[in-house]
This record gives structure tokens, C-alpha cells and sequence, in this order.
């Protein structure tokens, strides 16, 4: 099986683009979005065509809203920034935004969150993180309590977390890159598809772990003794159409999303493709492959176990 | 086999009655079935999301109970906004599930900040006692609060010649309860002064002279008469037995709404009609049932979310979406099963049985292990759009499980197909034969 057989280029191919990630999240870092920072935004459309952006800014500057910043949407229409605006504060900045009638705009959305709900969003997305990661490695190491030889299953676990940890990274990155450069934020709905990419990616090394077990369960039924990185070669291969297809439909839906869909998931929607192509390439080329690394470095111990 | 084709043709009968009824929209109800509208989330038809902090920490009473007449009070209170089908309730919140919270929903109103000033014109009352430890002085709750006033009145003081003076008295009636916990404060506490709270500042500090039964109360702070009016006026529409604070507000105007709502659907139309085209083509018959499968899916769905009702968000619909790519995934998995057992020379009727026997293990496990992402962001989600996404990605697993299998081998074993060459071909798959 090639996928097994080169998997050292494979390995080495994730390892850059883990590197590239990390890096342009130590040189970027990630955006946050209001709901994590706490804040306010508007989203308003000029009716007569938007004012200038640089007039924006200095309406609100002068009417004291400090630490604003202001971004075009849609043809006539901008998004403004600001830290948490109390009820006075937002009555005001609508005063002066229409530049005393001269600027007629529709407040197409406001947001507001103030710090208290943003500091617990943190927390809330931290935990639910943490329980969605021990929740996936104990399923996991319960699905494949039976198989011990010649992997015992927590080794399976341990895997499925490196390439969930492998998944994570992609998107990361490309939201610090998209952050630098479109400015893309980083809300509860990003970490919301951050879990997402995590159960479909479960979802598919569990499919090729599941068929390694029944492999290994008829082998042993005939008595034979195929090599483990065989087992491994032929499982991946028998599952490889159906994880590239159920991605692929999966890719699809989101595809009509992106496209069609809702300006205020777009970002989401992306964050997804990107996660869902990166879980189904590291189920096929990164966590099958593991396991026969596994399984080679325990090796001298095995043997000597046959020994005793 | 007979059996099997009667179970089809039920199944093929309750999936277009169940498609009927979900096809039937706002206006247009299916003919035949009561209408039931689907329940539309503010982020889709417009609208306001408040969202304030209760202070509870000087509440001597039942913080439930005090909760309950909150909720009561700001529904009052938005009712006379005049806002069609309002949201008001109250919300375990904070990381310890320990903060009370209260969520006001107004569809339809995108005027922020008029919500606002309607809620936060109701005044809150509270009567504390005065303590004095030393030199320093402080207020005790006494659990008495606006939320057993009854009424409010306003009079004008009596001067010493028996005229009506221009000093404006408020007069609290209270209700039963709240006549007796009045009645009982002010008798053990006689000389001492009662310390009377609005919007959490002192407005008068009357000593208590005798114990009063009748549950009757009067202010004498200096108010002008208009301020008077106007706070009685406050006070009858209901008085918070708890300050609030706006921690969060979401307003969605119905334009952007509309346009999420036309986009979502037409993004899961083309999510549909891309992942049925792929089904078909790589997949060939089996890929047809299929679809047809995904059909039911699709209208099984949308008749839970008018049933239970889910209120749908624009994150709601985009799990829908995504539910759509993923509820094949049991199909692929059976199919491509199948394709093995064809291969390893079995016939076809075994092979299909075979198919649906060995997938199961795979579809249930991976299924679970969305189940647990699904539930976890429903309970940890924190916002209602992660707990819309998180409640319609569970149900879409759940239903995609029934439609994927059941309904799939049903159909496929309806056809009863034997092993023969064209037969074969219709179960290959891919660009080959």
C-alpha cells in the first residue's frame, strides 16, 4: 500500500504545513470577535451612497467613541467597530452617523456584548473544547477495548488526538493568515466549526480504525499472520473511496453554502472545508500511517515479550 | 418480499405526507393539514435579543421566586411595547450555571434602544432597614420588595390647616403577602427607621412609629408632582423586586433577516441538488434510492422543526446544509460495502444484505461520536446560535440515521433485484463498468 509505504511524505508534508500554521499564529496571532472580547458593532447601509470612510472615523472620533474602526461592506454600507457602547453611548453614535440627516442610513445589525458575557464565552468555548477532545479519546479507547494486538488501544486514542490536533491546526492558521489580511474574527461560531471538524474527523479515522479491527479479527479468525503494516495497507484502501466520498458530499453541501449562502457564515462555512479536507487527508494519510509507526517502534519490546 | 414492497410503498406514502406538511408555508398551508408555521429565529425574521444580569446579592428572599416576578414584570412591560409574540425568560447564565439572567426576545422590533428605555423605565423598588455597627451605616434587605406591591397611588400631603398642600405622596398597596411581611417588619422593628429604595438610591428614611397591618405605605420623598405621576405611573405597570443591567443586545433589521433567510435557502437547494447529482453518478441505482432517501430526510426534518418547534437561525439552517452532505455518509458506507461483498463473488441479494450488516458497526460509532460533539456545544454552546447549530446538527444525525438505513434497505430490497449482469452494472460504481 503507497500510502503506508511513503508515509514518511506524507508525514513530512503535514509537519510543514504545521509549521507554516504556527507560525503565522506566533506572527499574526488570531483576530477575536466581539463575542470573546466583548464590544460593540454596527452594521449600517447608506441609502445615498456611503460617506467617505475617513469621515466616518472622524464623526465618531469627535463625538468621543474612541478605539473605533470602521470597514466597508456591500456596495454602500460599512461595519463599525467599537468597544462595549452603553445605551447613551450607541443612542449617540446613530445621532452622528447620519451627520444630521445629511447621511441617511438603515442599521442593518447591531451587536452588542459587554465583557462580563465575553469573558464567559471564553471560558464556556475552552470547556467545550476540552470536553469535546476527552469525550472523543475515551469513546474512542472504548470503541477499540478489544483490540490489543499488536497495538493496544490506547495507542488508537493517542492518535486520533495527534490527528485531531493535526485538523485544529490547519484552520487556525488560515485564520491567522485570513485575519491579517481580510480581517476574518474569530467568534463562537469559528469555534463552533473547530468542534464540528473535530466529531467529522473522528468520524473518519474511526471508519479506518473499525475496518483495521475487523481485519485483524478475520486474520486471526484463518489463523493468519498478515503483517500489520499490511492490515493497515488494505484497510485504508478499502475504506479510501468511502472517506474521499462522504468528504466530497459533505465539501458539496458546504460548497452551495459558501456560494449561496448567508453573509454572516461565510467565514464558518470556509473554516469547515478547510477542516473537513484536512480531517479526511490526515485519517487516510497520516493516522493509519501512525499506527504502523506504533507498531514498529514497540517492536523490540513485542519481541521480547514472545521470548518469555 | 411482499411484505417488504408494502413497507416500501407505506414508507413512499408517509414520506410525501410528511413532505406535504413541511412543504406548507406562512401563507400557504398544505392543503388538508393544519397549518403550522416554522418558528423563525430573530437573526432571520428581525428583531431585538436582549439580554440583562439580575443583582441578586441583596435579595433576602427566594431567588427563583424573585425571577419569576421579574420575568412577569418585563413581559408586562414589553406587552405595552406593543411587540407581537415577545420572549421574556429568565436564564440560568455564567460559567457556574449561577447567574440569573433574563432574556427578552422582540421580534420585529429593531429599535434598540426604545426596547430598552421601555424595560428600563420600570423603577425597583426595595425596602431595607437601617444598621448601624459603630460609625458606619448600612442598609439590610429585608426581602420586602416591589414584587408584592399590589398598586400605587398618588396623593397630595395634607397642610396643618386641612387643605391639600403641592407635596406629593405615593401610596403603596401592598398584596396580601406583602402586607404581612410588612405588618410583621414593622412591628419588631418600631423606632427603627425603614429605609425605602428606588433604582437602588435612598429616596426616603421614614422611622417606623407603630406597626402597621393594613399593608399600606406611604413615600414622602421630595418629588415634584410630575416626577411623582410618573413614578406611580411606573410602579402600577409592576416594580423589579431585583435591579437588572443589559449585558448583551443583538438587533437584526428584517432586511439583512430576509436576505439570510432567500440565501440559506437557496444555498440548501444547490447543497441538495450537488450531493444528489454526485449519488447518482458515482453510485448509479443504489445512488438514486438514495436520493430518494435524502428526500425524506429532508422533509422528516422539516417536520420536527415545525413540530417540536425548533426556532431556526441562520446557524440553524447551515447545519441543516451540512446535515444534508453528512446524512449520506451512511449510504456511501453500506454501498461501498456492498461493492466489496459484490466483488468477493457473492450475489447480489447477499451482497446488498451483507452491505447494510457490516456498515452498521461504522455508521454507528461515527454517528455517535458526532452525537457527542452535538451535544456537548448544546449545553456548552453558551450562545442561542451555537445551541440552534448544536440542536439541529443532533436531530439531522438522529433522522439521517432512520432515513440512511431503514428506509434505504427497504427500497433497495423492494426492487428485488437478482444477480445478473445489468443488475451488477446498476450497483457498480464509478466511471467504469
Amino acid at each position: 500500500m503507497w500510502i503506508v509505504k511513503h508515509r514518511k511524505v506524507f508525514y513530512t508534508l503535514s509537519i510543514i504545513i504545521t509549521i507554516v500554521s504556527i507560525a503565522a499564529l506566533l506572527v499574526w496571532g488570531l483576530k477575536f470577535g466581539i463575542d470573546f472580547k466583548g464590544g460593540s458593532l454596527l452594521e449600517v447601509e447608506y441609502a445615498n451612497g456611503a460617506p467617505a470612510q475617513a469621515d466616518v472615523i472622524e464623526v465618531l472620533e469627535e463625538a468621543g467613541i474612541e478605539g473605533v474602526s470602521v470597514r466597508p461592506t456591500g456596495e454602500s454600507g460599512y461595519i463599525i467597530r467599537t468597544p462595549f457602547l452603553s445605551q447613551d453611548e450607541y443612542d449617540q453614535v446613530k445621532v452622528v452617523l447620519a451627520h444630521g440627516g445629511q447621511w441617511p442610513f438603515e442599521e442593518k445589525r447591531f451587536d452588542s456584548i459587554g465583557p462580563v458575557i465575553g469573558e464567559e464565552l471564553q471560558t464556556k468555548s475552552v470547556w467545550a473544547i476540552v470536553a469535546v477532545l476527552v469525550a472523543i479519546a475515551l469513546f474512542i479507547m472504548f470503541a477499540f477495548r478489544k483490540v490489543s494486538k499488536p497495538v493496544s488501544s490506547w495507542k488508537y486514542g493517542l492518535i486520533t488526538l495527534i490527528a485531531l490536533a493535526h485538523d485544529v491546526i490547519f484552520p487556525l492558521g488560515a485564520f491567522a493568515v485570513l485575519g491579517h489580511f481580510a480581517r476574518a474574527e474569530v467568534d463562537t461560531l469559528f469555534v463552533t466549526a473547530i468542534l464540528v471538524i473535530l466529531g467529522f474527523s473522528v468520524h473518519d479515522s474511526i471508519v479506518v480504525f473499525d475496518r483495521v479491527r475487523e481485519n485483524l479479527h478475520k486474520n486471526q479468525e484463518k489463523n493468519l499472520k498478515e503483517p500489520f503494516e499490511e492490515v493497515v495497507g488494505r484497510s485504508v484502501n478499502q475504506t479510501l473511496s468511502r472517506s474521499i466520498n462522504t468528504s466530497l458530499t459533505t465539501v458539496l453541501a458546504l460548497v452551495a453554502l459558501y456560494i449561496f449562502g448567508p453573509e454572516i457564515t461565510r467565514y464558518f462555512v470556509l473554516t469547515l472545508i478547510i477542516g473537513i479536507v484536512a480531517g479526511t487527508y490526515s485519517s487516510i494519510f497520516i493516522g493509519s500511517p501512525l499506527l504502523v509507526s506504533a507498531e514498529k517502534m514497540q517492536k523490540p519490546e513485542s519481541a521480547e515479550k514472545g521470548k518469555k | 418480499m411482499l411484505g417488504t414492497r408494502l413497507f416500501a410503498l407505506f414508507l413512499l406514502i408517509v414520506g410525501a405526507g410528511i413532505g406535504w406538511f413541511s412543504a406548507g408555508w406562512w401563507g400557504v398551508p398544505a392543503a388538508g393539514l393544519p397549518q403550522m408555521p416554522y418558528k423563525l429565529g430573530l437573526d432571520l425574521a428581525g428583531g431585538t435579543h436582549l439580554l440583562y444580569q439580575a443583582d441578586t446579592t441583596n435579595l433576602a428572599g427566594d431567588v427563583n421566586e424573585a425571577m419569576a416576578s421579574l420575568r412577569e414584570v418585563v413581559e408586562r412591560r414589553v406587552n405595552l411595547f406593543g411587540v407581537s409574540e415577545p420572549l421574556v425568560q429568565v436564564e440560568k447564565g455564567g460559567v457556574s450555571g449561577q447567574e440569573q439572567r433574563l432574556v427578552v426576545e422582540l421580534p420585529g422590533v429593531t429599535n434598540v434602544s426604545d426596547a430598552v428605555a421601555a424595560i428600563g423605565a420600570t423603577p425597583v423598588l426595595e425596602f431595607r432597614l437601617e444598621q448601624s455597627t459603630g460609625t458606619t451605616t448600612s442598609f439590610a434587605p429585608t426581602g420586602l420588595t416591589g414584587q408584592y406591591l399590589e398598586n400605587a397611588q398618588l396623593q397630595f400631603a395634607q397642610s396643618a390647616s386641612g387643605g391639600l398642600t403641592n407635596t406629593p405622596i405615593i401610596v403603596l398597596n401592598f398584596n396580601p403577602e406583602g402586607a404581612e411581611m410588612f405588618h410583621d417588619i414593622t412591628s419588631k422593628n418600631v423606632g427603627k427607621p425603614l429605609a425605602i429604595f428606588l433604582d437602588g438610591a435612598l429616596i426616603s428614611n421614614p422611622v417606623i412609629q407603630e406597626a402597621i397591618p393594613n399593608g399600606v405605605a406611604t413615600i414622602t420623598g421630595s418629588f415634584t408632582p410630575e416626577e411623582a405621576r410618573e413614578l406611580v405611573r411606573n410602579l402600577n405597570f409592576g416594580a423589579l423586586p431585583v435591579p437588572i443591567e443589559l449585558v448583551s443586545s443583538q438587533t437584526i433589521g428584517a432586511s439583512l433577516g430576509d436576505t439570510a433567510f432567500a440565501q440559506s435557502i437557496m444555498a440548501g437547494i444547490w447543497g441538495f441538488i450537488f450531493t444528489a447529482v454526485f449519488l447518482i453518478v458515482w453510485y448509479r441505482l443504489p445512488g438514486l434510492i438514495a436520493v430518494v432517501a435524502l428526500l425524506m430526510y429532508v422533509a422528516i426534518s422539516l417536520a420536527v422543526f415545525k413540530l417540536i418547534p425548533v426556532t431556526l437561525t441562520v446557524a440553524g439552517l447551515a447545519a441543516f446544509i451540512l446535515s444534508i452532505g453528512m446524512a449520506v455518509d451512511a449510504n456511501i458506507l453500506i454501498f461501498e460495502r456492498t461493492k466489496e461483498e459484490l466483488e468477493s463473488g457473492k450475489p447480489l441479494p447477499e451482497a446488498i444484505k451483507e452491505g447494510f450488516h457490516r456498515a452498521w458497526s461504522s455508521i454507528r460509532d461515527s454517528n455517535f461520536s458526532s452525537i457527542i460533539t452535538g451535544v456537548i456545544l448544546y449545553w456548552l454552546g453558551g450562545t442561542a446560535v451555537i445551541k440552534g447549530f448544536a440542536l439541529v446538527f443532533v436531530l439531522g444525525v438522529l433522522i439521517s440515521m432512520f432515513t440512511a438505513t431503514t428506509v434505504t434497505r427497504t427500497f433497495l430490497t423492494s426492487l428485488g433485484l437478482a444477480h445478473s449482469k445489468v443488475a451488477n452494472f446498476l450497483f457498480g460504481h464509478g466511471f467504469g463498468k
